[in-house]
């Protein structure tokens, strides 16, 4: 299992860029073309983030610096010590289904303040991998059609962020042996 | 909401570094922090000019289409309101299959046809069918493959091995979606 998982992590980016280039290349696309084309983008995705990264960046560095995380990381200590989520890790979880752009610049912090290489690093890595942000999604597609009741809709995904959450750490104490 | 949280963590960080007496680390971590934001972000050019690259070869060789085809009969399944072959199911699948690509750009317009075939099918207009319901959830539980942004931000951040999150975040994903899945087909007898 643990060399499954490892063998996914470390095969998937060459195989995608084989597969997609191959069958692009088989089916007359001229790949470079395509390629510089799309590649485009990047700059201006890149650089339309910034602007949210640096607002987040600076308002957790000083949270961080000032103490006040670790006061927060103490309160809130025996409650995810319980699920099992370190507690380094919750802001995070709380800040991930409300703002993709904000729990992006939270978890570039934390990156940045226990190394990406940490099993705090690699657990809020997984995390992030693995899910999605919620509020914003829901309010944009169900507001493009007018529905305003929406049901169950925000429980369902609340459950599977919490199950990506709880999976997230499990397979990380699994698979990176904490 | 973001709005709340970002003035919270300003405003009480800045209090909680007077007690603390630490005002000059709190100067040099806003100052550091926002230089680094720029490195990052210029760390994430190259990964999503690459990504997106790939991606854009993907769809003009008609990859993205083909599997979004492939993948309308497994969601059949999971989607069970929709008729087959309605362009509800076509446009559902298509956004799936852009998330789990990561063409996040592409994939919100996607999402939107999506709701707007789904509606068409709602006998109560103001009010979210079942097929809506399943689609956010799966939609909002992440259906991502590879993660290409937290990747770029281990890279940048000087991981010695930024892709090794990737079969973690991947069996991670799977739960999540699949409890999205149960949650709705449990949640849907209740409401």
């Amino acid at each position: 299992m643990m060399e499954i998982i490892k063998i996914i992590s470390s095969y998937s980016i060459p195989v995608f860029i084989f597969v997609v280039l191959g069958y692009g290349y088989i089916k007359g696309v001229k790949v470079y073309d395509a390629f510089i084309e799309g590649a485009k983008d990047g700059l201006t995705t890149a650089f339309r983030v910034l602007p949210y990264m640096v607002a987040m960046f600076v308002a957790i560095g000083i949270f961080r610096s000032s103490g006040a995380m670790d006061i927060l990381i103490n309160i809130v200590a025996p409650v995810t010590s319980l699920l099992g989520i370190p507690s380094q890790i919750l802001p995070l979880a709380i800040i991930r289904p409300m703002s993709g752009i904000a729990s992006t610049g939270m978890l570039a912090e934390i990156l940045k303040a226990y190394g990406p290489d940490s099993y705090i690093g690699r657990v809020a890595s997984t995390m992030m991998g693995s899910t999605e942000t919620i509020f914003y999604t829901l309010s944009v597609y169900f507001g493009s059609i007018g529905v305003k009741r929406i049901r169950y809709t925000l429980w369902a995904a609340l459950l599977a962020d919490l199950a990506g959450f709880i999976a997230s750490v499990v397979i990380c104490s699994i698979v990176f042996d904490n | 909401m973001v709005n709340g949280i970002w003035i919270l963590l300003i405003l009480i960080g800045l209090i909680v570094s007077v007690f603390n007496g630490r005002l000059e680390a709190v100067t040099q971590s806003a100052l550091d922090n926002a230089k680094y934001a720029v490195e990052l972000c210029f760390g994430l050019v190259g990964i999503y000019a690459l990504w997106l690259g790939l991606m854009k070869v993907a769809q003009e060789s008609g990859m993205v289409n083909k599997i979004a085809e492939k993948a309308q009969r497994i969601l059949g399944f999971i989607f069970t309101g929709i008729p087959l072959r309605h362009p509800a199911m076509g446009a559902v699948a298509m956004n799936i299959i852009a998330n789990m690509l990561g063409l996040g750009n592409a994939a919100t317009p996607l999402g939107i046809k999506a709701m707007k075939e789904l509606q068409k099918l709602n006998p109560r207009k103001d009010t979210a069918t079942d097929a809506m319901c399943m689609f956010l959830a799966v939609n909002t539980s992440s259906v991502q493959l590879i993660p290409t942004t937290v990747v770029a931000l281990r890279s940048t951040a000087g991981s010695g091995n930024p892709a090794e999150i990737i079969g973690t975040a991947l069996i991670a994903t799977i739960c999540s979606t699949t409890a999205a899945i149960i949650a709705v087909k449990i949640l849907q007898r209740f409401y």
